[in-house]
């Protein structure tokens, strides 16, 4: 039940219960746990004494709550407008064929997810991909490549 | 008379500084201030750019081999994780300023460079690395034969202002800003003025909005001033979502505490007695450095109750946007700022008089406010003489693009962009033609080169029919496709509308559908899908206008610019696209058309094994060929093929 303890704490950090606090709260649990479960949402609900529909209203508007979990490469692609004139929908593509997943989804080994972004705020270095909070500048499939194959490999080390 | 201990500092700093309205500008004072400040040193000083971008570019690393060389030499430096002098183009920076003498500032310092840097600095000899050069300064030594800062091509043409202490200060230091003159103007604000002088003063300086809108900051807080109400709010936006602007977010990291006087003038004057800074949630070190200004502040007694024993009560409150387009739009931003979806709500009523809930609220974007303790300071007449008739001050651009030297700079209204582009951009990257630059997605948009020598207006703007944006000034080379580029933006304002508005909605869908048809090939063979297309593109005029006239708020009624420039100044790519479906650029990866050249292509097969849809047919060792009509355009055989016999029709 360690969950529900850490889930208490952040509640402590909001001790008003207002409806100004929703959006604060649901960005710390997912800093905390990584994404916003079902189990969660109603747990804040109960907290904030908002409907569950309410919450998940709000919560679906915006693109940076998650409703599952990431991949332990979570890869973010930049497609901004220097990005894309640097030809980024290219790099979306080849992510997309090289991990056969889609903007948004994570792969059933749960190592890669991907994520499209509108603008990772670099622009003289695009394009730009992210993983981990890592940045790889000046992009192109051939060095995607490289990069996924020694995410791969450290990967196996690891295991 | 020398300070020690932090405390004494800060005593000093509030009570000779602050609280002083003579603030008489002695020897003994002014030295004492070079020192708090860091524009003199005790001991060695240096200073890594470490604001988002420098860190993308390695500048963590740098730092860490420059505390790893500190520890192994055994020398007594500060080191300084500094803010951004907005050269992205030389990044990882790093500044070194050695007692008594000038501040040398190096570029491209990768973490390997760092040794034998510091080997020839520390032991005042000048080394042989990308130097930009030394700053000036009144008070210390220059080194010998070394170009100044100032002097540099990128910095020469800039007016900078607003950027005139980011790079320079640390960022994390209240003290290093209050030396330099912070916090002052809002010191002598709440002493001096009442709130509807403040009002009035920046109304005189004819200061506009920089989030877009243009209106008079001035006028709209005397609004909200007059407006009775017993709870106001002041509320910056610093969501800054428009792809290809970063400006605020490097503003905000190497110099929070300006925007923390600038909110807490604001606030002063239009009565509010809490301040909202509403950052993009992405913005984590802007965040950071923003909440440890806060509790700096908090301190020296600057926000909460009874500031500077003057009566006055203002709180600030930092929260994280999360992350919706829409939340530019202001009330758009008071309901997410309420906890709610960001959906805009129709104007009037405006926000000066009902706001956040319900209360006279004032959203101000970063780089406006940026501007108000320099007025403050220097007068209402002085921020009038700059710029042109109509647009008082400065303007922020975040370069990028195909050019030589890129990254956050500050002109003075009226500079024309040729000068932007050819002086303080360096000009094109070498080979390269230059085609159009994009003002943001929100304007949507085009200088074009027909168009190069307008000045940075937003009345002359306005009269071509075009606007100022965000800031974002992107510099496009003939190799980009713009009708490509209009249906990304379409694709943009489709995703990021949030469907309160019908226009906008169902506009946005519509708008997209025609120009994926445009840049795409068809997928069935029927006449009927070539007349809609034709009809979608004969309509889209109509939809532009419906989407400008009929939209709740401005993300809908900007939605369209983009397309209308691109046929307006592009239309040749238009027709190419519609009528001929080929994409002059060769971007618009659907409607390449491959053929293989007989006599380079040596019959290796390794197009033919790529081929996804069998579409190429040959044999070994003769020359190969593509079918036209079972070709879907994916590129597999250009990119496979050695010899370069692949080529795009």
């Amino acid at each position: 039940m360690q969950d529900s303890f850490d889930l208490a704490k952040t509640f402590e950090q909001y001790p008003n219960h207002r409806r100004e606090d929703l959006i604060p709260l649901l960005q710390s649990v997912q800093d905390a746990r990584g994404y916003l479960s079902e189990d969660i949402i109603s747990a804040v609900g109960n907290y904030l004494g908002i409907s569950i529909n309410k919450i998940y209203g709000v919560a679906t508007f915006y693109d940076n709550f998650r409703f599952g979990p990431v991949g332990r490469y979570h890869i973010r692609v930049c497609h901004g407008t220097a990005c894309h004139v640097g030809r980024a929908e290219t790099l979306i593509r080849e992510l997309e064929k090289l991990l056969k997943i889609a903007n948004g989804e994570t792969d059933k080994e749960g190592l890669f997810s991907l994520e499209v972004v509108s603008c990772l705020g670099a622009c003289g270095l695009s394009p730009l991909i992210e993983v981990n909070q890592a940045y790889y500048s000046h992009m192109n499939p051939e060095k995607l490549r490289e990069l996924l194959e020694s995410f791969r490999e450290e990967e196996n080390i690891q295991s | 008379m020398t300070l020690r201990t932090s405390s004494e500092i800060r005593e000093f700093l509030i009570n000779q500084v602050l609280l002083d309205p003579q603030r008489d500008t002695g020897a003994g004072l002014k030295k004492e201030l070079s020192y708090i400040g860091g524009e003199r040193v005790h001991q060695p000083l240096i200073y890594v750019g470490m604001a988002s971008c420098g860190r993308i570019a390695g500048a963590g690393a740098t730092y860490q081999a420059i505390a790893a060389y500190l520890a192994e030499h055994g020398h007594q430096a500060t080191l300084v994780e500094g803010g951004c002098v907005g050269y992205c183009a030389a990044e990882p920076l790093v500044d070194i300023q050695l007692p008594g003498k000038a501040r040398l500032s190096f570029s491209g310092v990768t973490s390997e460079k760092v040794g034998p840097l510091l080997d020839e600095v520390l032991n005042d000899h000048l080394p042989d690395l990308p130097l930009i050069g030394q700053y000036k300064s009144a008070l210390l030594q220059h080194w010998e034969k070394v170009p100044f800062v100032n002097d540099h091509p990128f910095f020469v043409h800039q007016r900078r202002i607003l950027l005139e202490h980011c790079g320079l200060i640390d960022p994390g230091s209240v003290t290093a800003f209050i030396a330099r003159g912070g916090y002052w103007s809002f010191a002598d604000s709440i002493s001096r003025h009442t709130p509807a002088q403040v009002c009035e003063l920046v109304e005189k300086s004819g200061l506009a909005g920089r989030g877009g809108g243009g209106y008079p900051t001035g006028q709209k807080w005397a609004t909200a001033l007059r407006t009775p109400g017993d709870q106001k709010f002041f509320v910056c936006n610093a969501v800054e979502s428009d792809p290809g602007s970063y400006m605020n977010r490097a503003i905000i990291e190497s110099n929070p505490h300006r925007l923390i006087e600038a909110s807490l003038i604001s606030a002063y004057a239009m009565g509010a007695g809490r301040v909202y800074l509403f950052i993009r949630e992405e913005f984590t070190l802007a965040r950071q450095r923003l909440d440890q200004a806060i509790a700096q502040a908090r301190e020296y007694g600057l926000i909460g109750h009874n500031i500077l024993d003057s009566g006055v009560n203002i709180d600030v409150v930092v929260k994280s946007g999360a992350r919706a387009f829409v939340c530019g739009e202001e009330t758009a931003l008071n309901n997410s700022i309420e906890g709610k979806r960001a959906m805009p709500s129709s104007k009037p009523p405006y926000p000066a008089e009902k706001g956040l809930w319900d209360k006279p609220t004032i959203v101000n974007n970063v780089e406006t406010l940026f501007n108000i303790p320099l007025i403050m300071k220097n007068g209402p007449e002085w921020f009038r003489s700059l710029g042109t008739q109509q647009s008082k001050g400065t303007k922020l651009f975040t370069l990028s693009g195909k050019l030589k030297r890129y990254g956050t700079v500050e002109v003075e209204m009226g500079m024309s962009f040729r000068d932007i582009v050819d002086k303080i951009g360096g000009g094109l990257k070498d080979g390269l033609t230059f085609k159009a630059i994009v003002l943001g997605i929100n304007s949507g948009s085009y200088i074009t080169s027909e168009t190069l020598d307008k000045r940075v207006d937003f009345e002359d703007l306005r009269q071509m029919g075009s606007a100022l944006g965000s800031g974002a000034f992107v510099v496009l080379d003939q190799g980009v496709c713009m009708v490509n580029l209009a249906r990304f933006f379409t694709a943009f304002f489709k995703k990021e509308s949030c469907g309160k508005c019908i226009p906008c909605r169902e506009g946005t869908a519509r708008m997209l559908e025609v120009m994926e048809h445009a840049t795409k090939r068809p997928t069935e063979k029927n006449s009927f899908q070539t007349l809609e297309r034709f009809k979608g593109v004969m309509q889209l005029k109509g939809l532009a206008a419906v989407l400008q006239d009929t939209s709740l708020c401005s993300l809908g009624k900007s939605a369209p610019n983009s397309i209308m420039n691109t046929l307006k100044y592009f239309k040749e790519e238009f027709d190419s696209h519609i009528f001929e479906r080929e994409c002059p650029a060769g971007v618009c990866t659907d409607l390449r058309i491959f053929l293989i050249d007989v006599d380079a292509c040596t019959g290796c097969t390794a197009c033919f094994k790529k081929c996804p849809v069998d579409a190429i047919i040959g044999s070994p060792r003769y020359p190969h060929f593509i079918i036209g009509d079972k070709c879907i355009g994916c590129g597999n055989c250009y990119e496979a093929c050695k010899f370069n016999a692949v080529v795009i029709k």
